[in-house]
């Protein structure tokens, strides 16, 4: 494939610069839309990363407030507050990313052994189905599973003789129903991603297995585990790249503003929101927000890096 | 090759044994189980939506309310113009966006994977980039508002979910599939660019547009945080997922959500009238789920691969 590319394309050109922008002048106008868009919500904003350096008021403007140089990251990094919303991101993508995809590898595996397709058709269906619905919507399920008053747990909890833990003012405790409900709704979407990768596997494969007497464990162990190695490693690898960037929407409907249970589940993300919505203070949300960009960034990089020396099939560029 | 797999299957049917028949009963336990976890929480909510606040105060969100009542419908549908706005909001955005922003993915992708076209790789690579590295929320936002000027207007929530780069990409890869050959027969016949994609793609990709079209219309359909963003209280009918997000989450919305209704001397059922908003503003897209996810299943797994 690669290969057939190069023979076709860059070929040497012939012609001048205007020659070949009016010979693909309509193919650059069919993609001046699509450029536009970029320019105006991707490439325009990012001047005004400079609102970090500043002492941000609403009149002056972006490059009208006075300049304050580092002083915005000085104050993040000594107050420490910095650290607190880089270690919650990290570690609960971490937590996502590990505990997510042995879940979802675990059911595609189990589902690839269902002989009734009919079966692994509804229930995948089922599972997907969470991932359909608005972050609001995932809130409010929550709501109705565990608020202490009328929650659908503590009433079954209560009824069994026990007491319900007060979740929604619990700190230490409330990580777990973050991490239950991303699972909640990531599970469908990943396990299809896997059983498209173990349908993938070559079928011959199997049934020489299967001719050759290996029961269900073995074939899993020595079959279905080595061959999805590699997809393994470089979603891995992937998400790693991508560790620093948090879940908004669970987050910010899971917890909202209630500041008891920020020390353990404030992320970046719901930091700067609060800084554009509540505090208005720009100038420190941005500095947050370049900091999450520039590590994302080189963080990406370096993902990318290590499995274009895996696979370079594999790397996004 | 199918039919030999079949007879393949059947053969091994009777070689099943112990640790085989293991591995499938603990499937069929442990993936229902999973599955109807999944599908608990709806349940729920629309049992509960149907339930009397008293009942409750009572016992709690149940599978099987004591009391039964269509109170909380009633005050939504007594003064509908507020959920009827939501939904109108809603769908022009949705049926436009999708529209627009499918047709310009389309084109995009058409043109970064013809190979004759030789600015392919900067102009992918200039939209690729936007996905790598960004200014932040705080830029976008002070840029939105402070120089384009869109707070309070609808176009602030429906320009930024037009497209993005991964569905560009998705496209390409869609699109790259179809043979070379459909593009240097409509250059023979003396047809434009433009007029080839036209005529001669965008009919043989329709399982693409159906698919890529449909992850736009999910982003319009539960879209709100950009309307958190751009649209204070001076917006009246705010899009339905914003709606839903402001009865949740302040006291005030959910009153005057009602307002003007039939509340005199009764209090206002909190609980079930946040169930049911939930119910009427979700249940559009549960419905039409059962027809749709197959093309989220085909776009999950192309998009997978990278071409």
């Amino acid at each position: 494939m690669k290969a057939s590319k190069a023979v076709t394309a860059d070929r040497p050109s012939q012609h001048g610069f205007l020659y070949r922008l009016n010979q693909n002048k309509v193919l650059l106008i069919m993609c001046v839309p699509a450029i536009l868009f970029f320019l105006f919500f991707s490439y325009a904003p990012m001047p005004g990363a400079y609102v970090a350096f500043t002492n941000f008021n609403y009149n002056g403007g972006i490059f009208g407030s006075p300049f304050v140089g580092w002083r915005n990251f000085e104050f993040l990094f000594t107050s420490g507050q910095l650290t607190l919303l880089l270690r919650n991101t990290v570690l609960y993508n971490l937590v996502f990313i590990i505990l997510g995809n042995i879940i979802q590898m675990f059911i595609a595996i189990l589902l690839n052994e269902v002989a009734c397709k009919k079966f692994v058709k509804v229930t995948q269906s089922l599972m997907f189905l969470p991932y359909f619905i608005s972050a609001v919507l995932v809130g409010l399920l929550v709501y109705n599973m565990i608020n202490y008053d009328y929650g659908f747990l503590s009433n079954l909890v209560r009824s069994m003789g026990g007491d319900m833990p007060k979740l929604y003012s619990d700190p230490n405790t409330f990580p777990a129903v973050i991490i239950i409900a991303k699972l909640w709704q990531s599970t469908g979407y990943g396990t299809v991603v896997y059983f498209a990768a173990i349908c993938g596997i070559d079928a011959s494969m199997m049934e020489a297995a299967k001719v050759d007497g290996a029961n269900g464990f073995q074939r899993i162990r020595y079959i279905t585990l080595p061959c999805l190695k590699g997809t393994v490693i470089i979603l891995f690898l992937f998400a790693i790249g991508g560790i620093v960037k948090g879940d908004f929407g669970l987050f910010y409907n899971l917890v909202g503003t209630n500041s008891v249970l920020y020390s353990t589940t404030d992320i970046i993300e719901t930091y700067v929101y609060r800084c554009m919505m509540n505090t208005f203070n720009f100038s420190q949300g941005s500095a947050v927000g370049l900091f999450q960009s520039v590590f994302g960034f080189v963080l990406v990089m370096v993902a990318n890096g290590v499995v274009k020396k895996l696979d370079s099939d594999y790397s996004l560029f | 090759m199918s039919k030999n797999k079949e007879v393949a299957v059947k053969g091994t049917r009777v070689k099943l044994d112990k640790a085989d028949m293991f591995i499938r009963g603990f499937t069929y336990v442990i993936t229902s189980i999973f599955a109807l976890c999944c599908l608990f929480p709806f349940l729920l909510i629309v049992m509960s939506s149907f339930a009397t606040e008293e009942s409750i105060r009572r016992t709690g969100f149940t599978i099987w309310p004591s009391e039964f009542s269509t109170f909380s419908y009633e005050l939504i549908f007594n003064a509908p113009d507020m959920i009827i706005g939501s939904y109108v909001v809603t769908i022009i955005m949705t049926l436009t966006g999708t529209l627009v922003g499918l047709f310009i993915i389309a084109m995009t992708g058409y043109a970064l994977q013809r190979r004759d076209f030789p600015y392919r790789n900067k102009i992918s690579f200039y939209i690729f980039f936007t996905s790598l590295f960004n200014a932040g929320m705080v830029p976008f936002y002070l840029l939105m508002v402070q120089v384009y000027g869109l707070r309070d207007n609808y176009l602030a929530v429906w320009l930024p979910l037009l497209m993005s780069p991964w569905l560009i990409i998705l496209m390409k890869n869609f699109i790259k599939a179809i043979p070379h050959e459909i593009t240097e027969s409509g250059k023979i016949d003396g047809a434009g660019d433009f007029r080839i994609f036209l005529t001669l793609i965008l009919p043989t990709i329709i399982p693409a547009l159906a698919t890529i079209g449909l992850f736009i219309a999910l982003g319009y359909w539960n879209e709100w945080y950009n309307s958190s963003l751009f649209l204070t209280s001076k917006i009246r009918y705010k899009p339905l997922q914003f709606h839903l997000y402001s009865i949740v989450n302040k006291v005030a919305a959910l009153k005057s959500s009602v307002a003007g209704s039939m509340l005199v001397g009764v209090s206002l059922p909190a609980e079930t009238l946040k169930m049911a908003t939930a119910v009427v503003a979700t249940g559009p897209i549960i419905l039409l789920y059962p027809f749709v996810q197959k093309y989220f299943v085909s776009g999950l797994t192309v998009g997978a691969v990278k071409g």
